[in-house]
């Protein structure tokens, strides 16, 4: 095919996000640029003190800080998500559907319900403490709710569904025969799955590894209810400035500063795909 | 694959996981009986949290208008986010843009593209309403069926697609008969995806909605009534959501079995 | 029928639901918090005056107010904030001058809920409900009675891990600043630095920060003292006696929530309606008697038992008393020293 034909594919959704997100987020974060007015409006002045604001080291550690948080998240749901995508995508194929599908109901309840689910069971008072308590134990229990292990349980278990799904889309039409031929040559299980169906379904870990970081270090909802407020994510800083200080211009700043570091990590993550799964055939 | 699983540890796995995902559910469907209306304390089995919920016709309309807008919007994304998907990856060449802007919607706070959408919309005088919520969500949501699909077209052998172009086949008919029945899971999974973030996206839905109660959604019904934690009547509600939901199923699981050959 | 008629009538038809949905829309939207009035106020509004009022929910004032100032409050005719965003609706030229012409009934305010310090006269918004800041507590669990902001910025041994602190920015620091015996709204870096010290070493101690369900962690005995709004202890008071206020001896600030009428709206004379019948003696006095927040309106408040302020003491506080408290004000250029101070304390380990 030539390149053209892609383009026509393409254009919808290219004109879709280029009116609905390019041009308004340009809009804003060219604030960056300009000054807040002492009420919290702007002042059309050209600056880059906003800019240089994002420097501060105490920006940086709260990025740093987000980063491990959502890394670690990331990290436990891919393998967690990785292993159960496998498990439903070697049930029968008349199962997978079902099962696809009582993995993703839990997350039509809603968000908030979810983790106040996870309150009760987690605080000092909940149903874990109750059910040690009648199981026979007396001491004092390790504080459970409002710590980082909280956070990380919450961001893993909302974020698990997307997983399963992106790692589920490429193991699906994973072809059976390819690992039975890998077999008949003598690879043990293990090795089949290292060299072939992990190389094979890499760019679905990869996506799904990126939906929990993205998510994860953008979320500020989850870091106030479990984390009792006591970690300041990148979320709810930019958060913050746009709704509590009222400051546009310096959460554009750090709106930016994000969105290019993450573009960096996704470059990464780019050639890292394309170097592992390596199936992607060179002449089309 | 299916014959290499072991089918024991596959059920330990499934068991394992499906635990953890319901116990916090079985939790919230717990309370959604409980008689007194603080989560702290359990204090006798009673449905009339249920009866609550049936009189609030405030959060059975934001219930209704977040069907709406996670349906629409899913299906448009996922039409958008399939064809944007193949496009990119049928592409030689690899435009650094274009990724970009694929990955944008993923990678921005929340919060700036809800104020910037409300800006721009205010800018140009858009009536607000459910249909810019819509507008608004397929924005995310197209770039994560994009992703998921994307995922599965890595791994797809182009080349099928270059014999049926030499054997005379035009575009379309390609991409209906040979590259989307390989998709479907991906698809499918794509979509599911895209409903599942919509019905439970607030910033933006509350951003981009009217000022009134036709646009209300539900994420901004709950998040609003937070104020005195979370009711046992939001908990019967999302109880509700999840029973209706299995019975869709088991009906489109019967209905399937009756009519399709071969299932 | 041929086609193009078709196509007319299917164009019309689609025109009819598009009118018929923006009239029933209704003409008056008010946004307030979830459960802050009586929930059949606007009804009897709409049936007393003949408007289509509708009432929409906001979380928190900074939500409405980021999507006032994007929207430059389009559609929105009354809104519900606390005083120092009703300052900044003002500032940014979106609160409406009042005609207190149409608002009759703003002679039933005490005297004092006319001279607040945020906007004298009541020029562009009216207080609906008002109060203190203070400490709440399980008496028959604490061991000794709190009465200094210090009680829960360094609580004792066996308070450790059992206190919240309000995570809304400006009481979150006000708490450290009357500790300190400063004003609430002090913009000097030195004392703002001794503030931030103060609460980061108070964080320590802390079990989280929380500011909407810090009553029911009082009444499960999770936390045993925690930073309140007055108004607010009072449903941890509804559920159990021990559960006491105190406003520490350091003192407190007076918040006040307002309504303020935009200068957007298209149904001003509906808005200011509206205002007026929230005023009313007895419409007023409910939101005192069922939310057991104080309200401003002296009519209203004659009106409490004296059984209904013995169960909830921290409802007789009277206005001369709440005068004597400094309200938050809008800090104008300091906001952002506020802001990244406060970064610094969540920050903190």
């Amino acid at each position: 095919m030539t390149d053209r034909k892609p383009l026509y594919l393409m254009s919808p959704a290219l004109a879709w996000l280029t009116a609905f997100m390019v041009v308004p987020c340009l809009l804003i974060l060219a604030l960056a640029f300009f000054r807040r007015g002492i009420y919290g409006g702007i002042e059309y002045t050209f600056t880059l003190e906003n800019i240089a604001l994002v420097f501060d080291p105490l920006y940086a550690g709260v990025f740093l800080k987000s980063a491990g948080i959502a890394g670690l998240s990331a990290l436990i749901a891919v393998i967690v998500g990785y292993a159960s995508a496998y498990a439903i995508a070697a049930a029968p194929a008349r199962r997978q559907p079902v099962l696809l599908f009582f993995a993703v109901l839990p997350f039509w309840s809603n968000y908030l319900v979810r983790t106040y689910a996870w309150i009760v069971l987690l605080n000092r008072e909940g149903l874990i403490a109750s059910m040690a308590h009648w199981l026979g134990y007396d001491g004092e229990l390790p504080k459970l709710l409002y710590t980082e292990s909280a956070v990380v349980v919450g961001l893993v278990y909302n974020y698990l569904p997307f997983v399963i799904l992106a790692c589920y889309a490429p193991l699906s039409r994973l072809n059976p025969e390819i690992a039975e031929a890998s077999r008949d040559l003598g690879g043990s299980g293990w090795t089949t799955f290292r060299r072939v169906t992990l190389p094979m379904t890499f760019p679905g870990v990869a996506t799904g590894f990126v939906f929990v970081f993205v998510l994860s270090i953008g979320n500020f909802v989850t870091p106030a209810l479990l984390g009792g407020g006591q970690f300041q994510m990148i979320g709810n800083l930019v958060y913050a400035q746009f709704l509590t200080a009222n400051d546009w211009p310096f959460g554009a700043a750090l709106s930016m500063f994000l969105i290019a570091i993450m573009m960096g990590l996704l470059t990464l993550q780019t050639f890292a795909t394309e170097r592992a799964s390596g199936t992607r055939p060179e002449a089309t | 694959m299916r014959t290499q699983a072991n089918p024991r540890l596959m059920l330990m796995i499934l068991s394992a996981v499906f635990a953890f995902l319901y116990i916090p559910i079985s939790v919230l469907v717990g309370l959604s009986f409980n008689e007194g209306g603080l989560p702290t304390a359990w204090t006798g089995f009673s449905t009339k949290w249920y009866g609550e919920l049936a009189r609030n016709s405030d959060v059975m309309g934001a219930a209704f208008n977040t069907l709406i807008v996670a349906l629409v919007s899913t299906v448009l994304a996922t039409i958008l986010g399939t064809l944007l998907a193949i496009g990119v990856e049928i592409r030689r060449r690899k435009g650094r843009f274009i990724e970009t802007i694929i990955f944008a919607p993923m990678i921005i706070p929340d919060i700036v593209l809800a104020i910037a959408l409300l800006s721009f919309f205010s800018l140009l005088d858009v009536t607000l309403g459910l249909h810019t919520v819509i507008l608004s969500h397929v924005v995310f949501n197209l770039a994560f069926v994009c992703s998921v699909v994307r995922a599965r077209l890595k791994t797809f052998d182009w080349s099928v697609v270059e014999a049926s172009a030499d054997l005379g086949a035009s575009t379309p008919v390609t991409l209906w008969r040979i590259v989307l029945p390989v998709m479907l899971p991906a698809i499918i999974a794509g979509a599911l995806l895209a409903f599942t973030l919509s019905v439970d996206e607030f910033i933006i839905a509350f951003f981009t909605a009217g000022a009134g109660r036709d646009s209300i959604t539900l994420p901004m019904q709950i998040f609003a009534m937070i104020r005195f934690g979370v009711t046992p009547e939001i908990n019967a509600l999302a109880t509700i959501v999840m029973a209706v939901s299995v019975i869709a199923l088991a009906l489109s699981q019967r209905l399937n079995r009756g009519g399709l050959p071969g299932q | 029928m041929n086609r193009k008629n078709a196509i007319r009538r299917t164009m019309l038809g689609a025109g009819l639901a598009c009118c018929a949905s923006a009239l029933m829309a209704g003409e008056l939207v008010v946004s307030n918090w979830d459960g802050y009035m009586a929930p059949d106020a606007i009804d009897s509004f709409n049936a007393t005056s003949g408007h289509a009022a509708e009432l929409v929910l906001h979380g928190t004032n900074e939500e409405i107010m980021g999507k006032l100032i994007a929207s430059k409050g389009k559609g929105y005719d009354v809104v519900f904030v606390s005083s120092p965003f009703a300052e900044v609706l003002h500032n940014l030229g979106l609160a409406e001058d009042l005609d207190h012409a149409k608002i009759p009934n703003i002679s039933n305010l005490y005297a004092q809920a006319t001279e607040l310090e945020h906007d004298p006269g009541n020029a562009f918004s009216v207080p609906y409900a008002w109060g203190t800041t203070g400490l709440c507590y399980r008496s028959d669990l604490v061991s000794d009675t709190p009465d200094s902001w210090m009680d829960l910025l360094t609580p004792s041994e066996d308070l450790s891990g059992k206190t919240t602190m309000l995570a809304t920015d400006r009481w979150l620091l006000a708490a450290g600043q009357l500790a300190k015996g400063y004003s609430v709204n002090e913009t000097d870096p030195d004392k703002l630095a001794e503030v931030r010290d103060l609460l980061i070493d108070a964080k320590g101690t802390l079990l989280a920060y929380d500011d909407t369900t810090f009553y029911a962690k009082l009444v499960s005995g999770e936390a045993e003292l925690v930073h309140a709004w007055d108004g607010w202890c009072n449903y941890g008071i509804a559920e159990n006696a021990d559960i006491k206020y105190v406003i520490p001896e350091e003192g407190s600030d007076l918040w006040v929530d307002t309504m303020v009428i935009l200068k957007s709206s298209e149904n001003k004379d509906a808005a200011y309606e509206f205002v007026n019948f929230i005023l009313d003696p007895a419409n007023h006095g409910w939101a005192a008697e069922n939310i057991l927040y104080k309200v401003p309106n002296e009519t209203a408040m004659s009106g409490l038992s004296e059984d209904f302020i013995a169960q909830f003491p921290n409802m007789g506080i009277g206005p001369d008393e709440l005068l004597g408290y400094e309200q938050l004000r809008d800090v104008g250029e300091a906001q952002r020293d506020y802001s990244r101070t406060v970064s610094e304390i969540k920050a903190a380990n």
